[in-house]
């Protein structure tokens, strides 16, 4: 393996919610590490803590929630008590955030230059006509035709596809060293998402950013990622290379993501589906948080929770009893 | 633009025009003025004169076409008990009223807004809890009794504010107004705090509701993983998306108090036009009556316009031809 560098590490993070209602571990005591240039898959059901996970590198989690304990490694320093003023620093120009429904993540208000122009003000120094050449360079990287004329329009004026190229150009536009992508297809039509994404992955490439790429689709990991977390109930039960989590799973759990994509199951035509649905977050099963949906469940899972165990090759999974399923 | 500006136009003409026999005819009802203007013990002959100098004599449709043609140049006719043009002496009285009127709805920009910014903003912190029990109070206490507890207390018990009147008068822009003195500003701040009081307590719930829902939206978050920090998100981003209620009541707020400054002018001997009002009423004057009601109409349906077109600055969305 060539020697690559670390961007980011993230060691034994919890964020937790202290609502009414009692304690919601959304991220419980994960640990990744994300490198130079890589393109890092964070997959999961819906409530796994996939974007709490994300929130968390930029330090944006809103009360009642707080980062109880854990390192975030960035750039030689752990960020994660840094102040809001150190972070705003940060935020935008070395890390930033795409979100999910385009249709939402932009400012009504505002046109699209003055929300471009507004990470370049903040993070660059540029001058007037030095910041709109830019802008026009970041709208034309991202695949929008008369930029020119486009800064002057407002959000609404374009649809769904066209505002996420925004959001990346947005996400781009300070050269950041990672970008975090919180399900940014989701709310698109198939065929936008492929452009989409096509579009993400060459950026990202050209302009030497990490990419953490959120999403509840393995099929879009399949596609884009280097490397991937599998989550569930706030915690990583999987990680390996993507090759290895498709095709050398080793946890029931991703078992179950990949049976439920169409189309990838040769042997069996049916899709099938994880049985059951994901714990209530408040009541959390003792052991393995997957044992009551699993098909492998011993009683030994419903009493201790399995560490996450090394399996070579970067692959880490926690099970007592992984599949080896197609295992080589 | 321009076909929007004409008929915008036409609807205010329309509007204007049944103001205007509604003012027409609540005058020509209510109360006979002959009676007023003469004494007790006046003869027959007499009180003839008096109606065929006023015209009350000649059929309503007369009267009203009178009413109206003199209404558009102006001339409402004389005080019955000033004895000066009724439109001259509303517009004299008008910058002691819109003075009290400016400092007031400043003082309702700028705590209304910062207020409900912060206590939208931050919706469990203990100032923000302190801000929503004073705008309830704000809302509940009605406001000639709070000017009367501010007489008490600043202007009898403390004596750091004069208890009444307009103060020293200067010049600003060739308009006389007690803006332009110390003194003047003295006498300004307690009727403007009374006038202004409901008002504030008021937009800092607006706004402090439309923070609270605009603060979830996903281009705050945006906005702050964009860096931005916590002051510019909130004044920058969030607070122009909830302008357009807040601009809308703030337009019939400032309608209201311009016409009906009576009660706090009442309080606090302040020489305005609601002052004028309360006392053409008393006097049965008409003219000044029907003036003022006019000039109240044209007020509201200027304010109404600004606003709309302050929407489409506000909001890009907003398409004023539809
Ligand atoms: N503001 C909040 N208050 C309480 N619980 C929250 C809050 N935000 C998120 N959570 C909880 O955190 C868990 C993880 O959420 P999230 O990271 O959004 O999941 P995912 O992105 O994987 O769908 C969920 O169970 C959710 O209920
Ligand atoms: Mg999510």
């Amino acid at each position: 393996m060539e020697e690559r560098n670390k961007v980011l590490e993230v060691k034994n993070l919890k964020t937790w919610f202290h609502t009414f209602k009692g304690v919601v571990k959304a991220v419980d005591d994960v640990s990744f590490e994300l490198y130079e240039k890589e393109i890092l898959g964070i997959v999961g059901e819906s409530g796994g803590g996939k974007s709490i996970t994300g929130f968390s590198i930029i330090n944006m989690i809103d009360e009642p929630g707080i980062i109880e304990t854990g390192e975030i490694l960035f750039e030689g320093r752990n960020i994660v008590r840094l102040s809001e003023g150190e972070m705003n620093k940060i935020r935008g120009k070395k890390i930033s955030m795409i979100f999910q429904d385009p249709m939402t993540s932009l400012n009504p208000v505002y046109t699209i230059g003055k929300q471009l122009e507004e990470i370049l003000i903040l993070h660059e120094s540029l001058s007037k006509k030095e910041r709109r050449n830019r802008c026009i360079e970041l709208l034309k990287a991202v695949g929008i035709s008369n930029a020119e004329k486009r800064l002057k329009n407002y959000p609404h004026e374009f649809s769904g596809g066209m505002r996420q190229r925004v959001v990346i150009a947005i996400a781009l536009a300070s050269n950041p060293k990672i970008i975090i992508a919180d399900e940014p297809t989701t709310a698109l039509d198939v065929t936008i998402q492929a452009q989409i994404l096509r579009l993400m992955k060459k950026l990202v490439r050209e302009n030497n950013c990490a990419l953490i790429l959120i999403t509840h689709d393995l099929a879009v990991i399949a596609e884009m990622a280097d490397r991937v977390n599998v989550m569930y109930c706030g915690k990583i039960v999987e990680s390996g290379y993507t090759r290895d989590i498709i095709f050398h799973h080793l946890h029931p759990y991703t078992q179950g993501l990949i049976g439920s994509i169409p189309g990838t199951d040769t042997e069996k035509k049916r899709l099938t589906t994880i049985e059951g649905v994901v714990p209530n977050m408040f009541d959390l099963p003792k052991g393995c948080k997957f044992a009551p949906r699993c098909a492998y469940r011993q009683p030994v899972c419903f009493e201790e929770e399995p560490e996450i165990r090394d399996f070579g090759d970067n692959h880490r999974a926690a099970c007592f009893f992984p599949v080896r399923e197609g295992a080589v | 633009m321009f076909k929007y500006l004409l008929k915008r136009t036409f609807q205010m003409v329309f509007v204007l025009f049944i103001v205007s026999v509604i003012v027409f005819t609540m005058t020509s009802v209510i109360g006979n003025p002959v009676y007023n203007m003469l004494p007790q013990k006046a003869t027959d002959q007499q009180i003839q004169e008096v109606v065929v100098m006023l015209g009350l004599d000649k059929p309503l449709y007369v009267q009203y076409w009178i009413f109206l043609k003199n209404a558009i140049r102006g001339e409402f006719g004389r005080s019955y008990t000033h004895f000066v043009p009724a439109l001259g002496l509303i517009v004299s009285k008008f910058p002691a009223t819109i003075e009290i009127v400016i400092v007031a709805m400043g003082l309702t920009i700028l705590l209304g807004i910062s207020l409900g910014v912060l206590a939208g903003a931050r919706p469990k912190s203990k100032i923000s809890k302190l801000i929503m029990f004073g705008s309830l109070a704000g809302i509940s206490l009605p406001s000639f009794f709070m000017g009367m507890v501010y007489i008490f207390v600043f202007a009898v018990s403390l004596r750091w504010l004069p208890v009444s009147g307009r103060g020293e008068i200067g010049t600003i822009l060739g308009i006389r107004t007690s803006l332009a003195t110390l003194d003047g500003w003295r006498h300004i701040i307690l009727p403007s705090m009374t006038l202004a009081l409901l008002n504030i307590a008021t937009i800092i719930r607006l706004v402090r509701a439309g923070m609270m829902e605009v603060m979830r939206q996903d281009f705050i978050k945006f906005a702050r993983s964009k860096g931005v920090a916590a002051r510019k998100v909130l004044y920058g981003h969030a607070l122009k998306n909830i302008l357009i209620p807040v601009v809308t009541i703030f337009g019939l707020q400032l309608g209201e108090l311009i016409a009906f400054t009576t009660i706090t002018e009442t309080i606090f001997a302040w020489p305005g036009m609601g002052k004028l009002l309360i006392d053409s009423i008393t006097n049965l004057d008409r003219p000044i009556i029907s003036a003022y009601l006019l000039f109240v109409a044209i007020l509201f349906v200027v304010i109404n316009f600004v606003v709309d077109i302050l929407y489409t600055f506000i909001d890009p969305r907003i398409d004023l031809n539809s």
